[in-house]
């Protein structure tokens, strides 16, 4: 009966609390747009697996349609295969997508783990997790991203694996530093009291009154991601062609430079709309979890 | 003061091991070595066998990265593989390459990022301030390559005023250090912006206003001097970033800066030359992060207050 009324409560603060922060999202037009555009790509993103065929529409050659300027058949015209390029640039939101989430999604992981654990037992413990994570980001993330993919083979999973790895020491600082401040609170000190284990406490106690820091770095850092990614596929050590990724759509554009420009614009216009969206939407959820540091 | 220069210096040593042993290690994991690439075409297996123990592959990583530190402790960097000239000339035949590169970004970024952070402060919540809000967020929401290569479009084949890439006269910087400015600006800006925010409301400021201090003056010296510190702190850490070397933006441009140097090293599974490389950038980008962390005893008496009590506290983030 108990567990009962304080499940209640709890349910009902947490909504209450959504609510609010629901409320100072939605009068924030930016916030509110990146909202929006997100939820578009990632519509996009689902539905072009299911309008689009990738072996005639996105990786089909035809030759005779070859370097077309942008017109009403190809909107966005199409590259030195005859591929459409919107069609390819389309089912490349599932590729640029998919791998800034996963490489994020590895990079929480870690870093929060690794971020709590320091933050929470400090000493040595905490010593060594720091230093190591200052080495980590001491080399440019780039050039580590590119040592990985070059060391484990050139494919997506690696890539995510890439751009996740040097994402980590970002979550270990933020979540540490959001750890520490709370670490000695009084209901920390209570649940130690009453017999929990120390990890428990982490993960129902410590780690809940963290978050907000957490999910904002998320958000921006899927945007980082994604720029991480097209970059190395840039460089030719991403997502394998044929596979449309955007950054390889440009890479392969760039030869194309002198006379098919377009080529090299609606795949960067498309990462850009998407990282924007993200980061609109990452400092629209740190003003709404955080009126403090709204200024 | 003295005390914690050398401390922050000793703290140094651990680092490099870390990282040179990490790079090391990472590189030598990749497929293929360095040996396929040297050995002549016709090569026998046993030509080359003795290639390979000529370069050491023969010895377990371990050994050879010891080698390799006992050599690095007595300040040879080692030889390239490819190249055959020690890495420290390579290294410090493409440093000025970036330097400049380098300084000229931090130029564009600060010239125009300190007057418009100000600005969008100074004029909180109207027009102003949301325009340049935008801007900022899109020159961060903008991939570094992408904005290389539509300045190309716009510059060199359409307007035919600024070479595509290359290197050597005034003109050939231009493009380059807009590229890698651009990025920083909008960090830089938004910096700016709240750190202002964060001194415009203090009394003094009030005090400077209310005893007749003409407004330029009061923003331009009473407020911008102490919102200074998160300021140098990011300017710093982008002139570390930029040191390194701007590989995209050196591959865009064909700018023969260090990024593209240790990019084609490690294309080519030159591990002398990246490990030392990436070690020479630690150094180069410590002693910056120092420099930062004692320019802010310069701008604040405070904590310069501090170092003289405790010598030796940390004060950057």
């Amino acid at each position: 009966m108990a567990d009962e009324t304080m499940l209640v409560s709890k349910k009902y603060k947490r909504r209450s609390q959504a609510a609010e922060i629901w409320r100072r999202m939605r009068k924030n037009k930016g916030a509110m747009l990146g909202l929006v555009l997100v939820i578009l790509i990632v519509l996009i993103a689902i539905f072009s697996g299911i309008f689009l065929d990738y072996e005639t529409d996105v990786i089909g050659q035809n030759i005779s349609q070859r370097l077309q300027h942008p017109s009403l058949a190809h909107p966005m015209g199409t590259d030195d295969v005859g591929r459409d390029v919107m069609s390819r640039l389309l089912y490349g939101s599932r590729y640029s997508l998919s791998v800034g989430v996963v490489a994020v999604i590895i990079a929480l992981v870690f870093g929060v783990t690794l971020g709590s654990v320091a933050g929470f037992f400090g000493g040595k413990l905490e010593e060594v997790i720091m230093r190591a994570s200052d080495m980590l980001a001491a080399v440019p993330s780039i050039l580590m991203a590119i040592a990985i993919v070059s060391a484990l083979g050139q494919s997506t999973l690696n890539l995510m694996l890439a751009v996740g790895i040097t994402s980590v020491p970002q979550f270990v600082r933020i979540t540490r530093a959001a750890v520490m401040t709370v670490r000695n609170q009084e209901y920390i000190e209570a649940s130690r009291s009453i017999g929990l284990n120390e990890f428990k406490i982490i993960w129902s106690h410590v780690l809940p009154n963290c978050l907000s820091p957490i999910i904002v770095q998320t958000t921006l850092r899927v945007a980082s991601a994604i720029i991480s990614a097209s970059s190395l596929s840039f460089l030719g050590l991403g997502v394998p062609s044929p596979d449309p990724e955007w950054g390889s759509m440009l890479s392969a554009g760039r030869k194309f430079i002198r006379g098919y420009s377009y080529l090299t614009l609606f795949p960067g216009l498309a990462i850009m709309i998407t990282v924007l969206s993200l980061n609109l939407l990452g400092d629209g959820l740190r003003d709404a979890l955080d009126p403090k540091l709204k200024k | 003061m003295y005390r914690y220069v050398i401390k922050r210096l000793l703290m140094l040593i651990p680092v490099i091991i870390g990282i040179s042993f990490l790079v090391y290690f990472v590189i030598d994991l990749a497929p293929g070595d360095i040996i396929s690439q040297i050995a002549p075409e016709d090569a026998t297996v046993e030509e080359i066998q003795e290639l390979r123990e000529e370069y050491g592959f023969n010895k377990p990583i371990l050994i050879r990265y010891g080698e390799y530190m006992a050599g690095m402790i007595k300040g040879d960097l080692g030889t390239s593989y490819i190249a055959g000239e020690p890495v420290f000339e390579s290294y410090m035949k493409r440093l000025p390459n970036t330097l400049m590169l380098a300084f000229a970004s931090i130029f564009v970024s600060v010239v125009i990022s300190i007057p418009l952070g100000i600005l969008s402060a100074v004029h909180q919540g109207t027009w102003k301030d949301n325009i340049t809000m935008v801007i900022a967020l899109l020159g961060l929401s903008m991939p570094n390559f992408w904005l290389g290569l539509l300045l190309i479009i716009l510059f060199s084949l359409k307007l035919g005023l600024l070479p595509s890439g290359g290197y050597g006269t005034f003109a050939h910087i231009i493009l380059p250090a807009i590229t890698v400015g651009t990025g920083l600006t909008a960090m830089l800006t938004r910096t700016t912006r709240s750190s202002m925010l964060d001194v415009i409301r203090q009394d003094y400021l009030r005090t400077a206003r209310s005893k007749g201090v003409p407004e330029k003056r009061v923003i331009n010296k009473h407020a911008l001097k102490n919102a200074l510190i998160p300021i140098i702190t990011v300017v710093g850490t982008q002139l570390a970033s930029c040191l390194g070397g701007a590989i995209i933006t050196e591959t865009v441009f064909s700018w023969p800066g260090v990024g593209r140097l240790i990019l084609d090293s490690v294309n080519s599974r030159d591990i002398p030359m990246v490990t030392g490389c990436i070690i020479m950038k630690t150094i180069t980008i410590s002693i910056i992060l120092l420099c930062v962390d004692l320019l802010y005893a310069v701008v604040d008496p405070r904590i310069k207050a501090q170092y003289a009590g405790k010598g030796g506290k940390s004060h950057g983030r």
